[in-house]
């Protein structure tokens, strides 16, 4: 058993399969709960309530923080901090049943584990930045976004997209 | 008739639940997918695996037509849907540096959070940058203000965009997923195999 699991490491589901489950998950959140999935919004619940914690004249004293600074209510009793906290677990139990989870970095052949790191820091800067300008990231704004035809969804979707097609050259050393 | 919990048809207290419910079964379709290898991922834009464009695509459309029939049937009411506001420098900047951010580092932040869940240290240091980039842009927020907040346009759909029908952006929609399933289907025939 363990020996097939290990052989079949990489064997993902069908992306339709995958695609279809997705979008009836997407259907039941908007039906459940008016809103759909999200992921970079948790992220800044963490930010909110770290800074929050080292300053919180500094929180009240900034336009954007202040957002999402609610009296007693702590940034983290949020919506998206427990779905993201559920993906984190949904995607172990995905893991452990397929034998993927171990700590490692995965990067092409061509390059070190140091410069994979050094560019998912700056990769996830980037895209932490630009989904506070967006108001989204590729779930919230984009996946989710276009599930009710929101044209803030296609615009995010295209740019983020089309930014990657643009760009791919530049970065193919680092995947291909 | 739904959305159920703005609806009070449920208390709200199961909100929460609900939360953890939906990302597991989240987390599990994305890691089950695939979306747990940045190298998967990122094979989108080099044409050697398109599972990005397929999971994404079919998910949407799964996701419009359903939410659009279940409307139709009066099961939910679409105007009760949450439509992010559209703010049109925002989304085209903020798009644009999430491609250069989705480049380098070869994850989006739901994925990422699906790469830390299998132990990933490229995931747990892309989650970490993220955590960076929301820092430096809520502590440079008052210089950013005017792109965050000019060009507002409201909570508007596409199809309100467009003056069209719903049902016909839906209908184009789906018939563009369609030609990219088949014309990726002939790139990846093409682009020399990376093993990952």
């Amino acid at each position: 058993m363990e020996k097939t699991n290990q052989k079949n490491r990489h064997v993902y589901w069908n992306p339709y399969f995958g695609g279809f489950l997705l979008g009836l998950l997407i259907i039941f959140t908007f039906y459940i709960t008016g809103r759909g999935l999200g992921a970079s919004g948790a992220v800044k619940s963490g930010v909110v309530t770290v800074v929050n914690k080292v300053s919180p004249e500094h929180t009240e004293n900034n336009a954007y923080y202040k957002k999402f600074i609610d009296g007693e209510n702590s940034p983290m009793n949020n919506w998206l901090v427990f779905e993201a906290l559920g993906v984190i677990m949904g995607a172990f139990l995905s893991g452990a049943v397929t034998g993927r989870i171990k700590l490692k970095t995965q990067h092409s052949p061509k390059i070190t584990a140091k410069r994979r790191l050094v560019f998912a820091l700056i990769g996830g800067l980037l895209f932490g930045f630009g989904a506070q300008i967006a108001r989204g990231c590729t779930s919230g704004a984009a996946l989710s976004g276009i599930s009710v035809l929101a044209t803030a969804g296609f615009i995010s979707m295209m740019a983020i997209f089309g930014t990657g097609y643009l760009v791919a050259y530049f970065f193919r050393k680092n995947w291909i | 008739m739904g959305p159920i919990i703005p609806n009070e048809l449920i208390p709200a207290e199961w909100n929460f639940v609900f939360a953890i419910l939906i990302g597991i079964a989240f987390g599990f379709i994305m890691e089950a997918s695939g979306f747990s290898s940045s190298r998967k991922l990122v094979g989108v834009f080099y044409g050697y695996d398109f599972a990005v464009l397929k999971v994404f695509l079919t998910a949407t459309i799964v996701a419009v037509i359903g939410l659009h029939y279940l409307d139709y049937l009066n099961w939910i009411n679409m105007d009760q849907l949450f439509v992010q506001p559209t703010y049109l420098w925002a989304a085209l900047v903020g798009g644009f540096i999430m491609g250069i951010g989705f480049l380098a580092g070869g994850f989006c932040p739901g994925t990422s959070l699906c790469a830390v869940g299998i132990g990933k240290i490229d995931g747990i240091v892309f989650t970490v940058g993220l955590f960076i980039g929301i820092l430096i842009f809520s502590e440079s927020f008052l210089w950013l203000k005017p792109l965050y907040e000019n060009s507002f346009l409201g909570h508007i759909t596409l199809d309100e965009t467009l003056n069209v029908s719903p049902y016909l952006i839906i209908f184009i929609f789906t018939l563009i997923a369609l030609l990219a399933f088949f014309i990726s289907d002939i790139v990846r025939k093409r682009v020399k195999k990376v093993f990952y």
